[in-house]
């Protein structure tokens, strides 16, 4: 992200507001797909908040990362619902075969993989997501299918 | 408005607006808090302050449940009993189980607690947590793994210093109290003010500790092992001596330093003089070009790193003096010790401070070379208190040690130094006779005394009345600079300190201090101005004779060399 596309982000929020900090943040996370040290700074700047305290902020939301996502980016939903419908052994699944940890990026960029706490679609879990695509009632076989056509995609 | 509450069967005044605990305090109850701080925002996040209330379901906090009309309080039910004991059972299960061991053992609120709840073995047994400990900063230790989270540390460092150098990181059982990614407080906005100490009640923050160098030092026979203490010491550690307080018992400490084996005994409050003599100068010299004002004092190392990180289009109006500290270094290594026949090489200057921050300010202010050090060791007060007990050096069976009229001799001015406001006032004093030749009609300015966060006076000096104020806390300092560039006020010399009411309540003072303290510390330090012979800092005998002998008139070439500190505008994100 250049410094413009930063301003131009922050130009739509207050200035010295506490109040945009979360928004911009998002908006930011939706650029890039994470957050820097150097972004935080001058965010923090921007909106007169230490940047221990924006870190802080930051790190209490699962929905921010500090590294960059992979070209595929999982979500797996493990929420009371999709917990009782077996998505840890999906999870363990998918930490095996695209050698990610939750939360993490493989170390070819490939793929990464978040953990939600519910994706509000518990009528249908599990739930997976895979960049914009919605994945429900997600079976062991239909997870199968899933990670042979990503890492086909990806030789 | 007035109201009635019922506390234990008994019936109780309350005003609206106070917190349970406000009541209770004042009847004298006793709940056990961790996370409560007197003064500042109450945040109920320990839980330890729980207390009963009729037709309230669940226990509330005390320290931040407003009372209200026709309460019915229980504090000590079994009810509220068991769930005090049953929290701190819980904050002990991932805690270390190194009491022994640990820094602050007899000091600490968990310790305490675990003790007053009669908890005898470890019921819940967490996850045992690898902590980085964080110590690559030269004044403060950070222990997470000894962190109960209470956020203590965190309040301070936003409400009273004001650098936000810490907060919590992460959520649920993951979070910390942290920096960012974890880099640590030497690569945050820290000031070194050592406050978090002061308030921490466990031993996650303390100093770090030079007690074996200077043990080292004291055995190794090549080395001449010098000392200095600040104005603040002989005030304050009769305290842990069982000596009346608010009493200076700078002899009886001179002979209990001499007794340790340190060589020669110097007094911080000399330098002090020095840097009133340089910082004079200073500011006549301002006045003359009318530039850099207001005059900004930079004896504060916290105050001086704070401008460096966050202000530092005010780095100019600092005044260029170093520390009482580094000219006392300065002066040890280039002239005293080695008028005495010692080679600077072989001279180790120990330094006492009731300040972290100064083990810092040492470590970067060094000699030409860059690597001789001025001042070679900084403990804090606490730390001077363990290395006289580990010697067994008995207070009660001292014989006090004459000043040594070659170079412990005081002014009152230097010594005014360790209270907020006295360093103005001492340099006030010197200022009135450069300009005008004569001493001031009333040395004691009244205006720049007691325990406030900010004080003004206006002073009259010849036909000019100039506008003065001390301030401590850095959120004050802020307060002041936003109305000097509003031109709202208008400042001819300002004195910062960072810690609140100065260096009394630095961050290397005893531990659990209070108000009273304090006021007894303060006490000491304006005693021994009402007392003292010497007043002023250019009368102090061995100021005059040094400027003679050694340095040339205040603030020429020569001794901007010696006694001054070359600032560089550091680069800031």
């Amino acid at each position: 992200m250049t410094k413009e596309q930063l301003e131009n982000i922050l130009s739509k929020y207050p200035e010295n507001k506490k109040d945009g900090l979360l928004p911009i943040l998002q908006e930011i996370q939706h650029f890039q797909g994470h957050l820097t040290d150097e972004l935080l700074t001058m965010v923090g700047k921007y909106l007169n908040i230490p940047l221990n305290k924006v870190y802080g902020v930051a790190t209490f939301y699962d929905q921010f990362r500090f590294h960059p996502q992979g070209v595929y980016h999982i979500r797996i939903c493990r929420g009371t619902a999709c917990h009782l419908a077996g998505s840890s052994t999906f999870l363990e699944e998918l930490e095996k075969q695209l050698k990610v940890k939750a939360g993490g990026t493989s170390k070819d960029r490939k793929f990464s993989l978040e953990i939600v706490n519910c994706m509000g679609a518990c009528d249908s879990s599990p739930v997976v997501q895979l960049n914009e695509s919605f994945y429900s009632n997600v079976t062991p076989a239909g997870l199968d299918r899933l990670i042979r056509t990503l890492k086909e995609k990806t030789e | 408005m007035q109201f009635d509450v019922d506390i234990n069967n008994q019936l109780v005044t309350a005003k609206r607006g106070e917190t349970i605990k406000n009541v209770l305090d004042r009847i004298g109850i006793h709940v056990p808090t961790l996370c409560y701080l007197p003064g500042f925002s109450p945040t109920g996040g320990c839980r330890m302050c729980v207390v009963e209330v009729d037709g309230i379901s669940e226990l509330v906090p005390s320290c931040s449940h407003p009372v209200t009309e026709w309460m019915k309080i229980k504090t000590h039910s079994p009810r509220v009993l068991k769930a005090r004991k049953v929290l701190v059972e819980l904050l002990l299960a991932s805690h270390p189980e190194d009491c022994l061991y640990c820094e602050r053992s007899g000091l600490c609120g968990l310790q305490d607690l675990a003790g007053e709840m009669n908890i005898r073995e470890r019921k819940y047994h967490g996850k045992r947590q690898n902590l980085q400990i964080d110590k690559a900063c030269q004044s403060i230790v950070r222990d997470p793994a000894k962190c109960i989270l209470c956020g203590r540390c965190i309040r301070v460092c936003d409400e009273v210093i004001g650098v936000s150098a810490i907060d919590m990181i992460g959520r649920g059982s993951e979070t910390r109290i942290g920096t960012t990614h974890n880099k640590g407080l030497n690569a945050q906005t820290c000031i070194r003010c050592g406050q978090c100490i002061m308030v921490c009640p466990t031993g996650a923050l303390t100093e770090k500790s030079n007690i074996q160098a200077v043990l080292n030092a004291l055995n190794n026979p090549e080395l001449f092992p010098v000392i200095q203490f600040s104005p603040t010491v002989p005030a304050s550690i009769g305290e842990d001596f069982n000596i009346r307080a608010s009493k200076d018992i700078l002899n009886l400490l001179r002979a209990a330093l001499k007794k340790i084996g340190f060589r020669q005994v110097f007094d911080t409050s000399m330098a002090a003089d020095f840097t009133i003599m340089e910082e004079a100068a200073d500011f006549i010299e301002r006045l003359g070009k009318h530039e850099k004002l207001p005059m900004i004092t930079s004896c504060c190392p916290s105050w001086v790193s704070y401008l460096e990180t966050f202000n530092p289009k005010l780095l100019p109006n600092l005044s260029t003096p170093a520390s009482p500290q580094q000219i006392m270094g300065r002066l040890i290594k280039n002239y005293i010790s080695t008028s005495a026949g010692q080679k600077a090489e072989n001279v180790f200057v120990v330094s006492v401070m009731p300040c972290t921050a100064k083990k810092q300010e040492a470590f970067l202010d060094r000699m030409k070379d860059e690597t001789t050090m001025n001042v070679d060791a900084v403990i804090t007060t606490r730390e001077l208190v363990r290395i006289i007990r580990l010697l067994g050096v008995d207070f009660s069976s001292l014989e006090p040690e004459p000043i040594d009229p070659h170079y412990s001799m005081r002014s009152s001015s230097g010594n005014l130094f360790g209270i907020s406001g006295g360093h103005l006032e001492g340099l006030l004093r010197t200022i009135h006779f450069m300009m005008t030749g004569q001493e001031m009609s009333m040395l004691k300015i009244n205006d720049l005394r007691g325990l406030k966060n900010r004080k003004e006076a206006r002073v009259r000096i010849g036909k000019t009345t100039f506008k003065v104020a001390a301030i401590s806390g850095i959120p004050n300092v802020k307060a002041l600079i936003d109305d000097i560039e509003a031109q709202r006020e208008e400042f001819s010399i300002i004195e910062v300190m960072a810690c609140s009411n100065g260096c009394i309540n630095g961050g290397g003072q005893k531990l659990n201090s209070d108000e009273k303290n304090l006021k007894a510390r303060m006490k000491a330090l304006y005693d021994v101005d009402d007392e003292e012979m010497i007043k002023v800092a250019h009368k102090n005998p061995v100021v005059v004779d040094l400027y003679d002998k050694f340095l040339a008139k205040p603030g020429s070439e020569r001794n901007r060399e010696l006694l001054h500190i070359q600032r560089k505008t550091p680069d800031t994100l």
